[in-house]
């Protein structure tokens, strides 16, 4: 009776949100990949003739906007741990009492509202703003040079909007390592970079993992930064997939973008938790 | 020497067309989407009412004039006045007191309830559009939509009721010529102007000290990296065929390729820096850009909100002009309720409050001299606002500056869709 | 039950811990300094467009648009503050969605994270499948598909659909959040309670709560941020009368954002940052 309840567990843990989600969500997505194989427009009606074209001219069509978003995306999720392993270490090691109030402290600016972030960007990162005008007049760099419409206001908006996502998973990991296991480490005679790099980096991994896969994924989606931030050649594929939906209402090509994107994001994921051995790591830290 | 320099001691001849709500700061200064972009949601909802597995069944045809005259005597026969009307509508886009409405109420006893629901043609049509497919009302009697993509699809998709044309006195008796045949809507068949507002060319002269008169001047070398386009494709898409000398409203998708392969050299070259919605406006004031596609009310709001001094002007070659229109939604609950407050708005005083407290561009030309009155009796900076009101040519364009603007490109259906597909690659990259 | 303890001997020879060789200690003091400092200068750089938003809150332009500085005035902190009573509406109507949205999507996100980093059982890989699908479908994809959803079902848009739309985006980031923490449970800690006496109930209320707690707890700001700022998918469900926060200001910006708009933004972040302080004070009082 025992055992058998104990098989239900996980099965009945992941129902009411599993259920929720195959609703709200797998549905419309099967929907969604039906479509990217149909043809036709809003006013004639679309019909289903399994046109695989539609990947094939996707692909080929937008393969740059593909390429940029990943590389956006991957240098975003790079920035992001810099910035966060950091942060979420001396918060989860030396924050003390106090370490929700700097997670806190860490998500409000989330809570005043991205369009009011954003105009703020835009102001403080104007050709002749609060940050480039003294470096100008300075002779740091020259008039010509711009921030705004390059791809490097890009790449820094999606570190700026997703650093939260990487510095949370992170803290959480770290968090949970008892400092005992590291002081073992100095008894046995190893140095910090080494206590570091043998035994608390490892066990945080699962939290680095966590924060690429809500960093990188929605990262490399993106395309608010792109169109706000960016010029007319740092398009990324989000951009292109808004344009064919809502302006050339193209949904089957749409559609297929989507789903490639999906498919290349996931393919990605997979490789990466493979290469890390994510789950050996895990349950030899756990024992 | 243009008529269409605006001089910087003219504050009020800006305020003429005051910034119309469009697409949000940016298509992406909001995480929303332009609106081009939302228009496309409707349709994308609607795509799933059918099975998934199956294609879906378009909606709705295109219907000839006698076929929706006829429709239109058929559905009006018999309606009834209800005493209430539901009246969607942009923000701020009413006289501030709301009198004209108080006055409505008060002389055909017939409430409104005023809804400052509408943020910009696409999300609205995103949303009202799956609802009428669906054969329901969307709640308002009365909603106010711009002369675009938009308008084209709901008149395909067959989803606004064609006006009762005995109902509209005051629209035949007082509104100028120019509002009474338009070519999006020959005969006034299914909508009234509202409001209208033109795009031009702004720069600042702290970076151009030449004024700018020609639309050649946004693909000037000279400006390369500083100059603002829109990212709206109407608009773009017009000013590609204007600066070609090509007329947008008879244009074929053969000059629309012409003006794509423009508007694509000026970009290739580096000339334009990025393609703005409302932010151009902000890009402009820090001198990001030092010339732009801009809308005169847009520029006249920001030099009285900053004192700055920003030039706009029509270029000669032409410039575009856009109306707001009232309309009646399919379903609506309140037809005739609906007729009346719209015929109520082109009466002359009324007429002249909302333009004294709005400043478009009114189909009512007989209510200017009603301003003028009304300046005249008045004290103080109101009495200057009103008098530049009365004043403004960009409140009450000439006929020369009125045969330099243009209407959006009215297409819908495959046609529009290869327009999008024109256009969009430019924007798009 | 209590276990009386012995202090250990007080005495000049008798110390309860070995003291750590200084040298190392000095290593250390350097290092966090640095961490402190680094720590400080991300939370900072979070906040720098806040600070614009702050500044212009106190800005007195003539006209609607407020772009450039003009001048100092306090006038949009007085009265005219709730000139616009639909913003004020529309900001309640966040926060109420914010509020449910998360507690939904936090308990569901965690049942699953808890499921997944805990047992092995046949179907892990699918629904892993499907939590990673869900982050990685772009979100305009996500809210025209509800959207299509709901009007089949007729089911009116509003209050109701936002929350849904809201908790299915949300609870797969809970849940991997969660997931994380939940791979570093120690079993033996509760097959140790369940040796105890523990029911399962109790088991994870007294046991694996507390020790999953800071990954909850991560899921559930995450989720609430993610909520109280959603622009896209809220668009399309929200229907034709409920406005939220993201929604007012889009809608305003066309007209340009009023003054208002930049000091609500500071209020609100200002009562997040007595929320802190107040934590702060009150865990320090409490002993470490």
């Amino acid at each position: 009776m025992r055992r058998l309840r104990s098989t239900l567990v996980p099965y009945l843990l992941i129902l009411p949100g599993g259920l929720w989600l195959v609703v709200f969500f797998a549905a419309p997505l099967i929907f969604l990949i039906s479509m990217s194989t149909q043809t036709g427009d809003v006013v004639s009606g679309f019909t289903q003739n399994f046109n695989w074209h539609n990947y094939v001219t996707g692909f080929s069509d937008y393969h740059s906007q593909f390429i940029r978003s990943l590389l956006y995306g991957g240098l975003a999720t790079v920035l992001c741990i810099v910035l966060s392993y950091p942060t979420a270490y001396w918060i989860a090691f030396r924050g003390g009492a106090r370490k929700s109030t700097y997670l806190f402290l860490i998500l409000l600016p989330f809570f005043v509202s991205f369009v009011l972030r954003t105009i703020s960007w835009q102001y403080i990162l104007g050709d002749n703003g609060l940050i480039l005008e003294p470096l100008k007049s300075l002779g740091i760099v020259s008039q010509n040079f711009r921030v705004l419409a390059t791809g490097t206001a890009v790449v820094g908006g999606l570190t700026y909007n997703y650093l939260p996502f990487m510095v949370l998973p992170i803290y959480v990991a770290l968090e949970r390592i008892d400092f005992r296991v590291v002081e073992a480490a100095y008894d046995l005679y190893a140095n910090r970079v080494q206590a570091f790099t043998k035994v608390i980096l490892p066990l945080s991994l699962p939290g680095v993992f966590a924060g690429v896969l809500l960093n990188f994924v929605p990262a490399a989606s993106d395309y608010v930064n792109a169109a706000v931030l960016g010029g007319p050649n740092n398009t990324m594929i989000g951009n292109i997939i808004q344009d064919e939906y809502l302006s050339l209402q193209n949904y089957p090509i749409g559609a297929a973008l989507s789903f490639t994107l999906m498919a290349i994001l996931l393919i990605g994921i997979f490789v990466y938790a493979r290469a890390l051995g994510t789950e050996q790591v895990l349950e030899a830290g756990a024992a | 020497m243009t008529e269409n320099n605006f001089p910087d001691d003219d504050p009020v001849l800006m305020r003429g067309m005051t910034q119309r709500r469009r697409s949000g700061i940016g298509r992406a200064m909001a995480p929303g989407y332009s609106r081009r972009e939302a228009f496309g949601l409707g349709g994308l909802a609607a795509m799933g009412l059918g099975l998934a597995a199956c294609g879906v069944a378009g909606a709705g045809k295109a219907s000839s004039t006698g076929q929706v005259q006829s429709a239109a005597k058929k559905f009006w026969a018999g309606k009834k006045k209800h005493g209430h009307v539901n009246f969607a509508n942009w923000p701020l886009y009413i006289d501030t007191s709301h009198e004209t409405l108080k006055k409505f109420t008060a002389t055909t006893g017939i409430t409104v309830s005023y809804a400052e629901v509408i943020q910009d043609d696409p999300s609205w049509f995103a949303k009202i559009d799956p609802i009428i497919r669906s054969g329901q009302s969307i709640g308002y009697d009365v909603m106010v939509v711009t002369d675009g993509f938009e308008f084209s699809e709901l008149v395909a998709l067959d989803e606004l009721i064609p006006l009762d044309q005995t109902m509209l006195a005051n629209f035949h008796k007082y509104a100028s010529k120019k509002f009474q045949n338009r070519s999006f809507d020959p005969g006034n068949t299914y909508s009234i102007p509202w409001a209208s507002g033109s795009t031009g060319i702004a720069w600042n002269p702290k970076y151009i000290t030449t004024p700018v008169t020609s639309i050649n001047d946004l693909w000037n070398p000279a400006y390369k990296g500083h100059v603002g386009m829109m990212s709206d494709i109407q608009e773009i898409g017009n000013f590609g065929m204007i600066k070609l000398g090509i007329d947008p409203q008879s244009s074929k998708p053969a000059d629309w390729q012409k003006a794509a392969t423009a508007l694509t050299q000026q970009r290739n070259a580096g000339i334009v820096r990025q393609y703005y919605d409302q932010s151009y406006i902000n890009a402009l004031t820090k001198g990001d850009t030092w010339i732009t596609m801009a809308w005169s009310g847009d520029i006249f709001q920001q030099n009285l909100s900053s004192g700055s001094n920003l030039q706009f002007v029509v270029p000669k070659e032409g410039g575009n002009i856009w109306t707001d229109n009232m309309m009646i939604p399919k379903y609506a609950q309140n037809p005739v309720d609906a007729m009346t407050l719209i015929d109520w708005f082109y009466k002359p005083e009324i007429a002249a409050m909302l333009t004294e407290s709005i400043n478009y561009i009114t189909a009512v030309p007989s209510a200017r001299p009603l301003i003028v009155t009304a300046a005249s009796k008045a004290k103080g900076t109101d009495k200057q606002t009103l008098t530049e009101v009365a004043d403004s040519t960009l409140v009450w364009p000439t006929a020369a500056v009125y045969n330099r603007l243009f209407n959006y490109v009215d297409v819908s259906g495959k046609l529009k869709d290869q327009y999008s597909s024109i256009f969009q690659p430019v924007v798009a990259g | 039950m209590s276990v009386s303890v012995q202090a250990p001997p007080e005495g000049p020879g008798l110390r309860p811990e070995p003291p750590r060789p200084p040298r190392r200690r000095r290593r250390k003091r350097v290092g966090d300094r640095l961490l402190f400092l680094y720590t400080w200068v991300v939370i900072v750089w979070l906040a720098l467009p806040i600070a614009a938003v702050v500044l212009f809150s106190f800005n007195n332009p003539r006209g609607r648009f407020n772009y450039t500085w003009v001048g100092f005035t306090l006038k949009w902190w007085g009265p005219k503050l709730f000139e616009y009573p639909s913003l004020t509406k529309a900001m309640a109507n966040s926060i109420v969605i914010g509020v449910i949205a998360t507690l939904l999507a936090t308990i569901l996100g965690t049942f699953i994270g808890l499921a997944l980093g805990k047992y092995r059982f046949r179907g892990q890989g699918a629904t892993n499948l499907v939590q990673f699908a869900a982050i990685s479908a772009p979100e305009i994809v996500l809210g025209s598909s509800l959207l299509t959803f709901f009007i089949t079902l007729r089911l009116p848009l509003g209050y109701i659909t936002i929350i849904i739309a809201h908790v299915a985006f949300c609870v797969s980031f809970v849940a991997i959040t969660v997931r994380s923490r939940a791979l570093t449970l120690d079993p033996y800690i509760e097959e140790a309670a369940r040796d105890l006496g523990a029911g399962p109930w109790d088991t994870f209320r007294l046991v694996t709560l507390p020790m999953i707690w800071p990954g909850v707890l991560a899921g559930a700001l995450l989720a609430f941020a993610l909520s109280i700022d959603d622009f896209i998918t809220t668009n399309f469900v929200a229907g034709l009368q409920v406005q939220t926060y993201p929604l007012w200001i889009w809608g305003a910006t066309k007209e340009g954002l009023p003054p208002q708009v930049d000091v609500m933004g500071t209020i609100i972040f200002a009562a997040g940052v007595l929320i802190a302080i107040t934590n702060a004070v009150r865990s320090r009082r409490r002993p470490a």
